[in-house]
């Protein structure tokens, strides 16, 4: 073939290999989550449609109340009533969240190759780590936030909305607005997302992110039999639940669902020092960590399918 | 340096053996065709080259490890690798967000004057958009970007050929200069003969012919003779002959043969009938086809 080199093309390659090639891992990460949520609105919409029908169940249930002209309520008996709202809205969206945290994370690294568009990602110059990564910090930290968020929001409508129907009614709302301990259940519903879905949730993602990379096909059935298969086995051969009660353990969280306790209880199990002390957590970061490995190295080895 | 140099490279899909020991070298400036059969190797050549495939042997694309340094290389090379990859669920917009937030290298100015230039709408969808103007948005995105090496696995499959034409077309004006290098395969091989500078033929993981444009025309010649002239035309042992309204067309190669001592020219096989540059499609035929008649000879003794 035609042979020209001179020293100019050299250097010019080179130095063009080189210099001002640079965008921080940082800006290139936010545009791999951004990319995330442009293509996944779901991430948001449901979680907001699941905030929305609940404050209109809300809604009619207060509109009802003042018709029947219920007895009034204590404000600690209005407290009760609302901090049992309260908690059953944050578990509604956070559950919604984390089903969509589950569809998003099989299809994250398998859509791509099932609409041959990791040709088009993969001409670019993002790693294939960045990728796994901002696939990753979605449902870990993305969602659990976001739905903290929206979970606020909605309990602070739940909380004017209830005001402005006791209105007149006598009820003191400034008492009301001082009892229910908006504050103290805001804190321990972040220290939840964050711990609970954040990292104890995360061996879960790792697992659905290295299946959504490797399945030839119907990753959800992959993601899901695997686990089915090992319990079964384990009941019919062994008569053990071992893995069964682990997998039960992971998804409760640790110290139980927040459902099951009263809130003031779960505050004090879900302190950092006995959450950060359990092993079950450490261990579970780091078959997360080998399972996000494997899912970064198979999407190094996969293309279109 | 070399933008691409590949020495014995092997690629193997469990008994199929993909690329068989390819050598290949081209240099800065230059715009290669690699031609070939469908599962002749092109596209595993192309993917070892953007490090989308591990492969066996030596390979270095802009002084790099394609497959180690993929991230990196991507810096310098981009590649269209269908008509079909860039998501349909993305708008214009976005895409052009999104090039310009990772690639260091992207102008978006000149983007968006080369899709002024489109009826592409930057709020549409690219599922909405007809597959031309997705090879347009992929096009535009590609050539604002400042790279060194571009490669084109069947950029234009499945267009029209108005669409194909402005796309070499603008690859040509508006990006191509002396500074970048281009890889193309394609079946459509008439739209490139006038394009490219150097022209390579693979076969069953081989590369079976490899020169530049120049030494193409110099040295391939196809004729076209009457019957009564034909004994005398094939006498000249030519690569490749066929029947075409009962005038043969034969195609020669002027390269000096030591073994038989060949000393003909243009000339002598001009008087005979018309003599010209034979088209590449023709001319792999000629060669390919020729390799298939040999095997064949081969099994049957």
């Amino acid at each position: 073939m035609n042979t020209q080199p001179n020293a100019m093309n050299e250097s010019s390659i080179q130095s063009q290999g080189t210099e001002p090639a640079a965008v921080s891992a940082l800006r290139v990460m936010y545009w791999s989550i951004r990319r995330e949520i442009w293509e996944n609105r779901a991430l948001y919409l449901a979680p907001l449609a699941a905030a929305a029908v609940f404050l209109f169940g809300f809604a009619i249930n207060l509109a009802i109340m003042r018709r029947s002209g219920s007895p009034l309520l204590s404000p600690a008996q209005q407290q009760d009533l609302l901090m049992e709202r309260y908690e059953f809205s944050a578990s509604l969206i956070m559950g919604i969240a984390f089903l969509v945290g589950i569809f998003y994370s099989l299809d994250a690294l398998y859509g791509e190759r099932r609409d041959r568009s990791i040709l088009f990602w993969k001409s670019l110059p993002v790693s294939d780590l960045t990728t796994v990564l901002s696939k990753l910090i979605v449902p870990i930290v993305g969602l659990p936030l976001l739905s903290f968020a929206i979970t606020i929001a909605t309990q602070f409508i739940m909380l004017v909305m209830t005001s402005v129907v006791l209105l007149g009614s006598g009820v003191n709302i400034a008492a009301l607005w001082r009892e229910v301990s908006f504050l103290h259940f805001s804190l321990v519903l972040l220290y939840h997302v964050l711990t609970v879905h954040g990292l104890y949730y995360a061996p879960i993602y790792g697992w659905l992110l290295m299946v959504s990379a490797w399945a030839p096909r119907a990753p959800f059935i992959w993601a899901f039999l695997p686990p089915f298969v090992i319990c079964g086995v384990e009941k019919i051969a062994f008569n053990k639940t071992h893995f069964c009660t682990l997998l039960g353990e992971r998804l409760t969280g640790p110290g139980g669902t927040m459902a099951e306790n009263d809130h003031t209880k779960n505050f004090s199990t879900l302190i950092p020092h006995h959450f950060f002390s359990e092993p079950g957590l450490w261990i579970g970061l780091a078959i997360a960590a080998i399972f996000l490995a494997i899912a970064v190295r198979l999407r190094r080895y996969r293309g279109p399918i | 340096m070399n933008v691409i140099d590949a020495r014995g490279l092997r690629k193997t899909f469990g008994k199929t053996i993909a690329l068989d020991g390819v050598d290949l070298h081209v240099d800065e400036g230059r715009i290669l065709g690699l031609i070939g059969p469908n599962g002749a190797g092109k596209s595993t050549a192309l993917n070892a080259i953007l490090g989308l495939t591990p492969y066996q042997g030596e390979l270095r694309v802009l002084g790099r490890d394609p497959w180690g340094e993929r991230d990196q290389l991507m810096r310098d090379v981009c590649f269209i690798s269908d008509v079909a990859v860039l998501p349909r669920w993305m708008r214009v917009s976005q895409a052009l967000d999104y090039v310009a937030g990772v690639h260091p290298r992207f102008d978006r100015a000149k983007a968006q004057s080369f899709l002024a230039k489109t009826t592409i709408q930057h709020s549409s969808k690219i599922r909405q958009l007809s597959k031309g103007m997705v090879v347009q948005l992929h096009l535009a995105l590609v050539m604002s970007i400042d790279a060194r090496l571009l490669v084109l696995d069947e950029p234009t499959l499945g267009l029209d050929i108005i669409f194909r034409k402005q796309f070499y077309d603008s690859l040509l004006n508006d990006y191509f200069d002396r500074s970048r290098t281009i890889v193309v395969t394609t079946h459509q091989v008439e739209e490139l003969q006038h394009i490219l500078t150097d022209l390579m033929f693979m076969d069953r993981g081989r590369i079976v012919l490899n020169c530049t444009m120049e030494e193409f025309e110099s040295r391939y010649v196809e004729l076209t003779v009457n019957p009564d002239r034909a004994p005398a035309a094939r006498a000249l042992k030519p690569m490749y002959e066929r029947q075409v309204f009962g005038r043969s067309i034969l195609i020669f190669d002027l390269k000096p043969d030591l073994a038989t001592n060949q000393t003909f020219d243009r000339q002598q096989l001009a008087s005979l009938g018309e003599a010209r540059t034979p088209s590449i499609a023709d001319l792999f035929v000629a060669v390919v086809g020729n390799q298939y008649a040999a095997q064949r000879q081969g099994a049957a003794q």
